[in-house]
């Protein structure tokens, strides 16, 4: 017999995952009309149905209750927070980006474009329960419909022979890291018996006091590690990265490099925080006793920067360098993870919401070039600047954002991430980043020099056409405005922890 | 027969069965099998400590069917990439696809 309220109380958890049901019918329209038009000519339809679905998607978020951090639905599976409550925007806002992107430079085939844009929503949607789950079993799910998608999204391209191998890397190391992830979840959940994060969260606090029961979940934590790791692209499960960052189609490629490591540092905060954290003391948290995960992820983060940023030197296929790029940021991200405050917490989301702007611009550059004739080699890019100003000066623009340059975004939230680590008298993680920013430098500014300074093999203007001029500027207006302009944002990101 | 620790005992090995096996098979679909390894033993340490600490909600179990569920979903899609792989390459041997190195 199942009670009255039970009933009622889930009827009400509904209208909570409103986006997601919004995107399901999306979905399921974009595969009907996909499957009524066959041999549909124009992307330009599955394109319109698939953004109206995503803005419509973020709609229903302002007729819901004013978030609070205990304010569970659906059975608690879900909580509805400012994190929630601001995540869900973000990937509405990577999804419509890889969208429109896709659209603009024509790199997917016409029969592939409505698998595309599905695939696309499903992962924003899976993204999107991700970062509302309160509840092993829901992360697990939520975690594998994102990744379980986005293997084929990268293997989109059926008869390119790199997208393929890319997507074979891509499913294999994901497999892996996600088994072993759920192996970590079934420890915890032998520790606590139960899935619920804050059922286990009062577990943790008490067995970490026992020897026995810490040796289990430090060896739990290991394993979770390794999922959380592989989809935020740190060291050790950063391999797959550059091989399927330069396999994938180059919108893709910003997709995954925003939506699902977003996804994976909200999900470090997710379960790092309410797990083995406590004391919250007004702005400060402190690591469960006995287990010394920051330290962990401290030493994580730093060979993570350092380790991308080498590797990226000797890379001359941009998509290549961008993507060890991304793993640099990676490690940036987690010194927010490490400080162990509400200041790391606040300059990691606010860091994660100007990286989405200038790493999109930066890939859609590429993109851009590529489809205009160009190709992904950087050799291709010299003394482009005279051939397409306007396309360079972005591109320099996103750049110089992403080494952290002042005035552009980039520059804040790198500020944001220092202070949060300098605060906690993290001293030498500082000094590492900053060396890391200066061997950045270097790399970054070897476009900006190929694209100024150097010679043009050729003397043809490139055409860059009108729609993808617009979403160039789409994306700069951002980065360049949260450079100047940054308060407004980081008082919401303030607002949320 | 009837304790948690053998139960533990046989998810560890499964699980660690994966894990070699996804590191020492060169083959595309022996990889796959021990990843569908480590999933059991996942499962088997979900079930026992259901069954042996936490009888009252049977959350354990469920979440074994949805294992299940994700295990045969994933399967399926990376059957699928491998076949378009295998297409290509005429091999299903792990170390023929190096395309993308460096």
């Amino acid at each position: 017999m199942i009670p009255e309220n039970f009933i009622q109380s889930n009827l009400q958890g509904i209208s909570f995952i409103g986006p997601e049901l919004i995107l399901t019918l999306a979905i399921l329209l974009i595969l009907l009309v996909g499957v009524l038009l066959p041999y549909w000519r124009h992307r330009i339809l599955f394109t319109i149905l698939a953004v109206a679905g995503l803005a419509g998607s973020v709609l229903p978020l302002w007729k819901l209750p004013q978030p609070a951090p205990d304010l569970t639905y659906l059975s608690n599976l879900f909580v509805w927070d400012w994190l929630t409550f601001l995540s869900k925007p973000f990937f509405a806002v990577v999804g419509v980006l890889t969208i429109l992107l896709t659209q603009v430079t024509g790199e997917i085939d016409n029969s592939e474009y409505s698998e595309c844009t599905i695939l696309v929503l499903a992962v924003t949607m899976g993204m999107m329960l991700l970062v509302a789950s309160t509840d092993l079993l829901m992360i697990y799910l939520a975690f594998e419909t994102m990744g379980i998608l986005s293997y084929l999204l990268v293997g989109i391209r059926a008869r390119d022979e790199r997208s393929g191998e890319a997507a074979l890397k891509y499913v294999l190391y994901g497999a892996f890291t996600s088994g072993t992830m759920l192996f970590g979840f079934s420890l915890l959940f032998g520790l606590a018996g139960s899935t619920d994060l804050l059922a286990i969260s009062q577990k943790v606090a008490f067995a970490s006091q026992h020897p026995q029961d810490r040796l289990l979940l430090i060896v739990a934590i290991l394993f979770f590690l390794a999922g959380l790791l592989f989809k935020t692209a740190s060291f050790p499960f950063h391999f797959w990265c550059p091989d399927v960052y330069e396999g994938a189609p180059t919108p893709i490629t910003a997709f995954l490099s925003v939506g699902p490591k977003a996804a994976g540092f909200v999900l470090f905060i997710r379960l790092f925080y309410p797990l083995f954290a406590t004391g919250h003391d007004a702005t400060i948290y402190e690591a469960v006793s006995g287990l010394d995960w920051p330290s962990i992820l401290a030493l994580v983060s730093a060979i993570t920067m350092t380790l991308g940023n080498l590797a990226a030197i000797h890379q001359n296929n941009l998509k290549r360098l961008l993507a060890y790029s991304s793993i640099a940021h990676a490690g940036y991200l987690l010194m927010g993870i490490v400080s162990l405050s509400d200041l790391g917490l606040r300059s990691v989301v606010f860091y994660l919401v100007v990286y989405l702007f200038m790493n999109v611009g930066a890939f859609a550059v590429v993109a851009m070039v590529a489809s205009a004739g160009g190709s992904e080699e950087i050799d291709s890019y010299r003394g482009l600047g005279a051939r397409a100003p306007y396309v360079c000066v972005a591109m320099a623009i996103f750049l110089f954002s992403l080494i952290g340059l002042p005035p552009f975004a980039g520059f804040v939230g790198k500020v944001y991430l220092f202070a949060a680590v300098i605060y906690k008298k993290i001293y030498w993680l500082a000094v590492v980043a900053a060396l890391n920013t200066v061997i950045s430098l270097y790399y970054y500014l070897r476009i900006v020099k190929a694209m100024f300074l150097e010679k043009p093999t050729e003397t043809i203007q490139i055409q860059v056409p009108l729609s993808s001029r617009v979403l160039l500027l789409a994306l700069l207006v951002p980065t360049l405005g949260l450079g100047i302009y940054w308060q407004p944002l980081a008082r919401v990101v303030s607002g949320m922890f | 027969m009837n304790s948690l620790y053998t139960y533990l005992f046989l998810a560890a090995l499964l699980f660690s069965l994966g894990i070699f096996g996804v590191f020492q098979r060169r083959s595309l679909i022996g990889m796959l099998i021990a990843i569908e390894l480590m999933l059991n033993g996942a499962s088997i340490n979900f079930m026992a400590f259901n069954r042996f600490l936490a009888p009252d909600p049977i959350v354990g179990q469920i979440y074994t069917l949805f294992i299940m569920g994700i295990a045969a979903a994933e399967a399926a899609i990376a059957l699928s990439i491998i076949v378009a792989v295998f297409r290509r390459l005429r091999s299903i041997n792990i170390e023929r696809a190096q395309e993308l190195r460096g």
